[in-house]
């Protein structure tokens, strides 16, 4: 069971893993994630997206940034070993349908949830314009899957090592302005999304983010990955991920990830973001 | 005053020695006074996770077996929600016959050794106890519940338990969502009939709340995984990791997967919240959050466990129930310098176990009754830095008979947390319902049943224990069950 078929280093500190899980291969679509925790009393469990599943080989893909104690500890397995406890599909799937224009917005890591969903909608027939943004040209991971499946891809990074030095926000207002999408979907480090959803404010535009909370047990138990969306509290892994990134009380969530911050540096982890947005960008 | 466990046990021996080859009359056993159950002292205790209560000393059980006055009418039976045969199983107890003591416990109990240490002993059974009715106090009632305590105990660990015998194979399939004490005594049950039953759990570890939420110093966990144990040793094979209605649907458990009925015990675990401003703030969590860290997670545990725990040096916790005192206790344990409980009404109607809410005020917990939070207040970094409350009076009674709080008006103030727990229960866990077409459920959540077979709305389907009953007991979860087990076993052989 759930024993790593393959795994492969996308950059300096992202893998991709495919693993064997038939029943959550089978079961998933886009936009569910899994949570995973690596056997016995003291292990975390941790919550990742289903980047890609095969239901006729009965596996799904896992795409990890390594950034703390647990995420290396899973990219440290190898091949024909099995990660023990691996809980999924786990919350809703992307309200999929046939919209008109489509802008995808990745940033970082989140360029890995992003894949099935831009796929799912280009192929009920929406036209997909895809962001793609990294710090540098180091970082991207699958651009070029990406690339396959949208009509478009534009590519920033923040020092202009590959595409447009720019922040992901300039493109997405100028798309905003001139191409006006009907829908915005963004994931990547939540200040990203909270600047896109400031952007597309101004301009009416439907805009959805996927959150990425702290949780534990991901079944709606807990309240641990609760967010405040309008007036009304929510939690994460059962009404959720994605939200209207509008709604999404993005200053409540910013903090709330934060909790832990202290233990988590006093183990020497480093910061997860993969793209730096300038909080002064957007405003 | 705290006495020792030496002590405790040496006046056991005093009153066995006193009352040694003299013929005992019910006047004679009213003089030996109750056996008061051994415990860390307070001030260890709140250093550590290990179990407060100790257990009873052989002596111990001997006094206070000889209490029993073997009523006729058997009044405390009535009282035990699965009904055992109490006075059967205290003769044989003071005989020093533990084992078959045991068995007595077994024919209706499954798990003796959990239910002996959570029930609710002064609201069941010991609530009809002749004794206590006598002295006209419950806590002077025949200890029923740490008598089978240590029954269940000495069985267990001289191996000379019950060994189920399981009758032939029927080729029925039964699926068992979830593995808390309704699912285990369903489990447990149907596996005896000879049917195939697959448990299937959410969580990484078996055993429902008696893993992730009652703290170890209550009931320890190898307790729990030594009853998991069993269930795979009868033949029940477990899946952990499995949510049903996401990994696979009730319908596609029946249809593509052959299983021929379903048993639903997958409890009440939704959180709730008051709903009052403040409740998103960083240090406030569910007491099912906090528990779950430091139990489920083995947080408690910051040396081994990679989950991490928020720094809490003043805690507030919202709620009178077990699940605060839980939580009350696990934040003095792990550190807190002051918590305090906050609880709308007075100590008459607090809902906790009696036990655990003198343990929790011998363990240095506040209690703050009669009031009502109203705001949890942060600072710039939305940290917890206090708690709005006003001052309550009691009013007339409620539906439920409990005399309901009246906010003073004008009575607000500020106290300051850096903490808050929010403890007031836990509502059913919606997912089932969500993805399972043909349940229904009340109002409040609650599966609908046939209360004579537990069965759903969803013929083939039965449910117990908390997902039906709202968040409720133990002993009432695995009662349920039983009952579904026998409902099942005959739709099956039908
Ligand atoms: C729905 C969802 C989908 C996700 N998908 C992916 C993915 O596809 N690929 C990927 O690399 N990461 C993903 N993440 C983030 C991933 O779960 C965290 O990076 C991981 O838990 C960090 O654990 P750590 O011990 O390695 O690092 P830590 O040092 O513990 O934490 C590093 C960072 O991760 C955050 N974090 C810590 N614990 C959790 C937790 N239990 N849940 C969420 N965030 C946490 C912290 O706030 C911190 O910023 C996802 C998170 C969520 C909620
Ligand atoms: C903190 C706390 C303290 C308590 N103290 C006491 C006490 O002292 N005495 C007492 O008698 N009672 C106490 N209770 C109440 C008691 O624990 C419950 O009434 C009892 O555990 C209910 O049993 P259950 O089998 O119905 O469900 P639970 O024990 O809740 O178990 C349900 C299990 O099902 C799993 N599950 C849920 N949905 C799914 C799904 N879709 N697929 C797979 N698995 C699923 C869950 O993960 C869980 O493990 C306490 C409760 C709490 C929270
Ligand atoms: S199971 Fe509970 S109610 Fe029944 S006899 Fe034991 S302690 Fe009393
Ligand atoms: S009511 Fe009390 S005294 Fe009477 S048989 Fe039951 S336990 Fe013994
Ligand atoms: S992670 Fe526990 S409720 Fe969402």
């Amino acid at each position: 069971m759930n024993k790593i078929v393959s795994k492969e280093q996308l950059s300096a500190d992202i893998y991709k893993l495919v693993i064997e899980a038939p029943l959550i291969a089978e079961a998933h679509k886009p936009g569910q994630f899994i949570i995973l925790q690596l056997g016995g009393d003291f292990n975390e469990r941790i919550p990742l997206t289903i980047a890609d599943a095969d239901e006729e080989r009965g596996t799904i893909t896992l795409i990890i940034q390594a950034v703390g104690e647990s995420t290396k500890a899973v990219v440290a397995l190898n091949v024909g070993q099995s990660i023990e406890n691996l809980l999924g599909p786990l919350g809703q799937p992307t309200k999929l349908g046939k919209f008109g224009k489509v802008v995808c917005v990745g940033g970082g890591i989140g360029v890995a949830p992003m894949y099935p969903i831009a796929k799912a909608l280009h192929e009920l027939g929406n036209e997909v314009k895809m962001i793609l943004g990294a710090r540098n040209k180091d970082l991207f991971v699958m651009k070029e899957e990406m690339a396959s499946v949208v009509d478009e891809l534009i590519i920033v990074t923040d020092d202009g090592s590959e595409g447009r030095k720019a922040l992901v926000t300039v493109p997405l207002k100028e798309l905003c302005e001139e191409w006006k999408p009907d829908l915005v979907v963004t994931i990547g480090p939540p200040i990203m999304m909270k600047f896109c959803a400031l952007t597309t404010l101004p301009y009416g535009v439907h805009t959805i983010a996927s959150l990425n909370t702290i949780m534990i047990d991901g079944t709606g138990m807990c309240g641990g990955c609760r967010v405040s969306i309008g007036d009304e509290t929510k939690f994460v892994c059962v009404d959720g991920p994605e939200f209207d990134a509008h709604k999404v009380d993005w200053n409540n969530m910013l903090s709330r990830l934060g909790t832990y911050k202290p233990q988590e540096e006093e183990n020497k982890h480093k910061c997860r973001m993969g793209l730096n947005t300038e909080d002064t960008e957007a405003k | 005053m705290h006495v020792s466990r030496e002590e405790l046990d040496n006046q056991a021996i005093e009153i066995l020695k006193k009352y040694e080859g003299v013929k005992l009359t019910p006047k004679t056993r009213g003089e030996i006074p109750v056996q008061e159950m051994p415990t860390q002292a307070p001030m260890v205790r709140i250093t550590n996770m290990n179990e407060v209560a100790e257990g009873y000393t052989e002596n111990q059980v001997k006094a206070e077996a000889l209490r029993c006055l073997q009523c006729k009418n058997e009044p405390c039976i009535q009282g035990c929600p699965v009904g055992i045969n109490i006075p059967k199983f205290i003769a044989e107890a003071a005989k020093g016959e533990y084992s078959a003591a045991n068995s007595v416990i077994k024919e209706s109990s499954l798990l003796p050794s959990i239910c002996g240490r959570v029930c609710p002993q002064e609201s069941q059974c010991q609530k009809f106890c002749t004794v206590g009715k006598i002295k006209k106090d419950v806590n002077q009632a025949v200890a029923i519940g740490r008598i089978e305590r240590f029954v269940a105990d000495y069985s267990r660990e001289n191996d000379c338990d019950v060994q189920p015998t399981i009758k032939a194979e029927t080729g029925k399939k039964v699926a068992i969502i979830g593995s808390g004490p309704a699912s285990v005594a369903a489990a447990a049950d149907l596996r005896k009939e000879g049917h195939s039953v697959v448990m299937f759990e959410a969580l990484h570890k078996a055993g429902g709340v008696l893993v992730y939420g009652i703290p170890e110093f209550r009931l320890p966990k190898k307790l729990v995984q030594h009853e998991i144990n069993n269930l795979i040793a009868m033949g029940v094979e477990l899946n952990l990791n499995y949510l049903v209605g996401k990994t696979r649907t009730i319908e596609k458990l029946m249809t593509t997967d052959g299983f021929d009925a379903v048993f639903v015990g997958a409890g009440a675990g939704l959180p709730k919240f008051m709903n009052i401003p403040g409740e998103n703030l960083i240090g406030v969590f569910s007491a099912n959050e906090f528990l779950t860290r430091s139990n489920l997670m083995k947080a408690y545990d910051q040396k081994d466990s990679l989950t991490p725990l928020w720094n809490c040096e003043r805690a507030a916790i919202f709620g009178g129930g077990n699940v605060a005192m839980d939580a009350a206790r696990t934040a003095k344990r792990l550190g807190a310098k002051e918590v305090t409980v906050i609880y709308r009404r007075s100590e008459e109607e607090l809902p906790a176990r009696k036990e655990e809410f003198e343990h929790a005020k011998e363990e240095g917990i506040n209690f703050l009754l009669l009031h009502q939070p109203h705001e949890i207040i942060g600072n710039d970094k939305s940290h917890v830095t206090s708690v709005k409350v006003v001052t309550c009076e009691l009013g007339e009674p409620d539906a439920s008979g409990r005399r309901s709080p009246v906010e003073i008006p004008g009575t607000e103030q500020i106290l300051a947390f850096d903490t808050v727990v929010v403890s007031i229960g836990n509502s059913s866990n919606p997912l089932i319902k969500q993805t399972t077409e043909g349940i229904e459920t009340n109002k409040r959540g609650n599966f609908i049943v046939n209360e004579e077979t537990l069965e759903t709305t969803l013929p083939g389907v039965y449910a117990g224990g908390d997902i039906v009953l709202g968040a409720a007991t133990v002993i009432l979860a695995m009662g349920q069950g039983r009952k579904a087990a026998k409902a099942i076993n005959k739709y099956l052989t039908k």
